[in-house]
């Protein structure tokens, strides 16, 4: 066993990673638009972050938080735009995004326990067939690890809290490898605990070198939780660092 | 009653409800996981129609005429009522119901054509002690056709069946696997024609993943699982109805829903002994 290929770095066809280097890569959002049938969920939305970062998308119902992430994420199509990672088409990097549905979307009754979702998280390095090896095995027990849920791994997955249950996904992105995090309303419905504890998490992820996005809806927490903040409304009204963006000015043009 | 089992006839069915119940029960499964028991339910009438039509296109029951017949009744039903749900305000639910009830009226009204001299019964609840060594083989066929591609497409069905939209978005081709799960559901159920007709059909398509789900947490286990309690009950029911001279499709699907209601009873999640 390589140890640097425990660290996240190229395995033998796995994905090329950087934690933990100095390199920034960005993601760049240009021009994105998105239509479902005959209304427009989102207008000509550019902003442009770099992995290390967590950033938030806030605005009010409907203005397209979770329509952005998807379309990010690939799971929905643009009408227009353009969305680059590493400096070439997001559709070429699917490994390295982690989309994490939000928690009604999720069909919690599904047969798989903790350790089996965050297994599946292998596939995308495995491919169809090939054999499961000691390192998907050693990356599990490390995902597992790192998001606390040593002791969980036999329950099934609608037998955890809220915040475990977003742990959970989480350590599947990170048994991925995946590079960036992409998070639809993760903080929805956890206690002040949970909250905190899940921030720290995402904050480690961040600064161990992965990009983590987040729509969000309360506006009390996003200076505490987040580093950059898209502010949108169907258009993008400010993107930046959240103490320059986040102002009363920004937040009335979204809310009206 | 030992003796039956040298009888090469007993010898034949008893082989054939094993496999087809082998079969139907892992395949059960991923009917579950999909929630498409509805559609299975009007894909089992629609078989009849589909293999009369096959029989009077083709001149003669052969298993190419049945499938092709099964497949294009099946595709009929569903696509159609898609069409119905979607450009009115009737649910997919309702469309189905009344389009899979007008396709198997349908079909007993083309037995009458049928140059084959067979039995309406034969078609409608199964007759698997005069399962031939042609029977058979088509059965193993299919059986191993689909476990093979299950088995090896597993890692991709799982994660379809989970999160469909971002195994998309993860590059797995989830269309093309929906419609390899809905041909193989035909296929399966073309072979359980034989053990317990086209109405219980869906009781071995069915009952047995239903059952291991209410009792696991885990999708291979809900897989074998369902397959080992298909063959099982499949095979107990052919012995209990030569013990008792009844119908073996009934007291197959009977032995399948005494063990579903078992399960249901003294499962973790449910019944009796529910973990609160």
């Amino acid at each position: 066993m390589n140890p640097a290929q425990v660290s996240g770095h190229p395995g033998p066809g796995g994905a090329e990673h950087c934690y933990h280097c100095a390199q920034h890569h960005e993601l760049q959002v240009r021009g994105v638009s998105v239509r479902y049938q005959k209304t427009e969920a989102l207008t000509d939305i550019s902003f442009a972050t770099s992995c290390g970062n967590t950033v938030a998308l806030i605005g009010p119902n409907g203005a397209g938080k979770s329509t952005l992430l998807k379309a990010i994420a690939g799971l929905v199509p643009r009408s227009g735009g353009s969305i680059q990672w590493r400096g070439a088409k997001v559709s070429q990097w699917h490994r390295e995004f982690a989309y994490l549905p939000q928690r009604e979307d999720v069909d919690w009754s599904f047969p798989v326990t903790v350790r089996g979702l965050v297994e599946m998280g292998r596939y995308c390095q495995l491919g169809w067939w090939r054999r499961w090896r000691e390192l998907d095995e050693i990356q599990v027990t490390k995902a597992l690890a790192a998001m606390h849920l040593e002791g969980l791994e036999g329950r099934q997955i609608s037998e955890l809290s809220g915040g475990q249950q977003q742990r959970a996904f989480i350590a599947r992105a990170l048994a991925q490898e995946a590079h960036v995090l992409m998070l639809d309303e993760p903080f929805n419905g956890l206690d002040r605990p949970a909250r905190e504890s899940l921030s720290l998490l995402l904050r480690q992820q961040a600064a161990e070198g992965r990009l983590v996005i987040a729509s969000h809806h309360d506006l009390n927490t996003v200076a505490g939780l987040f580093d950059e903040v898209l502010i949108l409304n169907r258009r993008a009204v400010a993107f930046g660092p959240v103490a320059g963006v986040f102002t009363e000015a920004n937040l009335s043009l979204a809310y009206g | 009653m030992d003796d039956i089992l040298s009888y090469p006839f007993f010898q034949r069915a008893l082989l054939g409800a094993l496999i087809i119940g082998f079969t139907n029960g892992c395949f059960s499964a991923y009917v579950v996981l999909k929630r498409s028991a509805l559609v299975a339910g009007s894909l089992s009438h629609a078989l009849l129609p589909g293999i009369a039509g096959g029989i009077l296109v083709a001149g003669s029951l052969t298993v190419w005429s049945a499938f092709l017949g099964a497949l294009i009744a099946a595709l009929l039903v569903v696509l159609g009522s898609l069409a119905v749900a979607r450009s009115s305000r009737l649910d997919q639910g309702t469309s189905l119901a009344v389009i899979f009830t007008i396709a198997f009226a349908a079909g007993l009204i083309m037995l009458k054509y049928v140059p084959v001299q067979v039995k309406l019964e034969d078609y409608l609840f199964g007759d698997i002690l005069n399962i031939s060594a042609t029977d058979l083989w088509v059965a193993f066929g299919i059986g191993t056709v689909t476990l093979t591609l299950t088995t090896a497409l597993q890692r991709p069905i799982l994660l379809t069946l989970f999160e469909p939209s971002v195994a998309a978005a993860q590059g797995v081709p989830v269309r093309a696997l929906n419609y390899l799960i809905m041909t193989l559901l035909v296929l399966v159920m073309i072979s359980s024609l034989q053990a317990v007709g086209c109405i219980l059909a869906l009781g071995l398509v069915v009952a047995p993943g239903a059952t291991v789900f209410l009792l696991t947490n885990s999708t291979r286990a809900m897989f074998w699982g369902g397959g080992l309690l298909g063959a099982a009950g499949a095979a107990g029911g052919m012995w209990i109805a030569h013990w008792g001279d009844f119908r073996p499709g009934a007291v197959i699907t009977i032995l399948l829903g005494a063990a579903f209601l078992l399960a249901f009873m003294l499962g973790p999640r449910s019944g009796f002994f529910r973990r609160s």
